[in-house]
């Protein structure tokens, strides 16, 4: 827990103040209820600061600047244009881009939190071999996204290649063109995405799980509540947190996403399965235009803090309910 | 709790289905590596004639090997700083109650909302001013401050919220300096977390593409993925021989979740939420 005591504060931060002042302390403070180190070790922080600085935030002013230039990597002198590239933005292809990328984070969310909570439900009761199952469903979690895209390419490869056209032969369907059509190259993003990191939803639903007391559980069943009733009434509101987060994080992850698009589709077929940040690529190595790459970024970067500070203020609510 | 056997039978049905659904792209993968490129059936039949040569080819050809070590070189690298400071940093953000540790704190919360994006070109320009770019040293700086204000989150909080102060009292009491208390008393406590943050932080060094991507074109060095990466450039429609490259490229990362599965899930369950 974290002490948000004003008493506690004040008086620690006085007698780390009265401490300095003397020099040696003679009289410590005798009702002080938190200890406080004072300032006397704020250096510590001070190499996480520099490079904190350096690579974080002075980059990320610079690139705020640069959004409202005309840089690119032929002319690197730049001048001042504005709004222009904001604008440039949304009459180019980036508009629909940024549509398509919010799908897929929706698609990817929804998913994702549907079947790893599903499977945390089931995996947290009596299931044969389940630390097996976990295991096996959380493993995608830690192979890049780079490999899983290509291993998704071919198994959505084309007719008479691929694994799932091959299944889909054998069931006697119609072989489908997955990868050269943008709506069934969406489909199979999505995919490669739900059997990544569905994964990690469910462990977060276990950990969350487990924070639900057997006895009320029990207590519930004695009373008559069937399975579903104890689910609805019982585990879910203990659930709350762990819902948030994970919606949260398959959204921003969501967002994101740029090994799975690179290594499935490239961005293709004619550019119509780019998202902002294979968008923000493209602008960068082929075409050098930095200033629209920065500008591109400046939004994502809005939309994903955002979403950061509504699950932050929404988790932060439930706490002080709670 | 005592489930019905019919919602016994569902259950099983359902996460052993889930199960097998996870493992079909897992049984493609291992059946075409090891498959010959003379035998030409269905990617679904099982192999019948079995042969560990596209390893051998995929290894001499990739230059897996290499990249391997490059790697463990900047993984391990960047995982000694940015445990050390933020180590370091978490001790006054967590127990001094001045101003000034409140406010730093809060100046490294906001680096989560940061995306990477916006900072990546200026930092770009950054590293090719310094000549860092093409050596594993941009990466290092790039992965030390890019996972400063998570590490320095997960640390801050576990110490305010999880570790008592008694200890820390004592050891001052009976006359420890506040850099000893930090070294022998609070790094030891904090063991846990920093695991979880080892290996949130190592997987996502080990697994990233675009950072090396971009800062080692053009250079003899390469990462896992960009190595990977060049390949199946080259041997896009070998799929046997890119599959076998895949396998090669993932086994050290699945070989050590594997050995400490434990760890890994718990700290993704409880990390993440950060």
């Amino acid at each position: 827990m974290i002490i948000h005591d004003p008493l506690a504060s004040a008086s620690g931060e006085l007698s780390s103040r009265a401490v300095r002042g003397v020099g040696v302390s003679t009289s410590p403070a005798p009702k002080r209820r938190r200890h406080s180190i004072g300032r006397q070790l704020w250096w510590f922080a001070v190499p996480a600061l520099v490079v904190y600085v350096t690579v974080v935030v002075s980059p990320t002013v610079q690139g705020i600047v640069m959004s409202s230039t005309d840089q690119t990597a032929l002319a690197p002198t730049a001048k001042f244009i504005g709004t222009k590239n904001y604008v440039m933005v949304f009459s180019t292809d980036a508009g629909a881009a940024a549509i398509r990328t919010l799908e897929i984070a929706l698609a990817a969310m929804v998913i994702q939190n549907v079947l790893g909570l599903l499977l945390a439900v089931v995996l947290n009761g009596r299931v044969l071999g389940r630390n097996l199952l976990r295991t096996i469903i959380f493993a995608p979690v830690v192979v890049s996204p780079l490999v899983s895209g290509y291993l998704f390419q071919f198994l959505f490869g084309p007719p008479n290649v691929g694994a799932v056209n091959a299944v889909f032969h054998a069931l006697g369907l119609r072989q489908v063109v997955w990868l050269g059509q943008p709506n069934t190259a969406l489909i199979v993003i999505v995919i490669v995405i739900g059997w990544q990191f569905t994964g990690s939803t469910m462990v977060i639903y276990l950990a969350g799980l487990q924070g639900v007391p057997e006895e009320i559980l029990e207590a519930a069943a004695l009373d008559g509540a069937g399975a579903f009733a104890r689910f609805w009434f019982v585990t879910r509101p203990f659930l709350a947190p762990a819902v948030i987060i994970n919606l949260m994080l398959g959204l921003i992850g969501g967002l994101k996403v740029f090994d799975q698009i690179f290594a499935t589709t490239g961005g293709g077929p004619a550019g119509l399965t780019n998202t902002i940040s294979t968008l923000i690529y493209q602008l960068i190595t082929p075409l050098g235009n930095y200033g629209r790459a920065s500008a591109l970024a400046v939004l994502l970067a809005v939309a994903i803090a955002v979403l950061s500070i509504i699950q932050f203020a929404v988790l932060r609510r439930r706490e002080v309910k709670a | 709790m005592k489930g019905s056997r019919g919602g016994s039978i569902v259950a099983h049905t359902f996460s052993y289905g889930s199960t097998l659904l996870f493992l079909f792209p897992v049984y493609v993968l291992i059946n075409l590596a090891i498959r010959p490129a003379s035998e030409l059936i269905s990617p679904l039949s099982p192999t019948t004639h079995p042969t560990f040569g596209n390893f051998i080819d995929a290894w001499k050809q990739s230059g897996l090997g290499w990249a391997i070590v490059t790697s463990v070189i900047v993984t391990v690298v960047s995982c000694v700083p940015i445990t050390i400071f933020s180590l370091m940093a978490s001790y006054p953000l967590a127990r001094s109650t001045a101003r000034l540790s409140r406010t730093t704190f809060y100046f490294f919360l906001v680096g989560l909302l940061l995306p990477f994006q916006v900072a990546f070109l200026p930092l770009y320009l950054m590293m090719r001013d310094l000549q860092l770019l093409g050596t594993v040293w941009s990466l290092v700086l790039f992965y030390t401050g890019l996972q400063m204000p998570f590490s320095i989150f997960l640390m801050t909080t576990f110490l305010r919220s999880s570790v008592e102060q008694e200890f820390e009292e004592a050891a001052h009491i009976d006359g420890a300096s506040h850099f000893k208390t930090f070294l022998y008393i609070v790094v030891p406590l904090l063991r846990p977390v920093v695991g979880t943050m080892l290996i949130l932080n190592g997987v996502a060094i080990w697994n990233d593409f675009f950072t090396p991507l971009l800062y080692l074109s053009g250079s003899n060095i390469s990462t896992i993925p960009v190595a990977l990466y060049s390949f199946v450039g080259v041997y896009v429609s070998n799929w046997p021989l890119v599959f076998a490259a895949l396998i090669i490229s993932m086994s050290p990362i699945l070989a050590l979740f594997v050995a400490f599965q434990r760890y890994v899930i718990r700290g993704f369950a409880g990390g993440l939420k950060g």
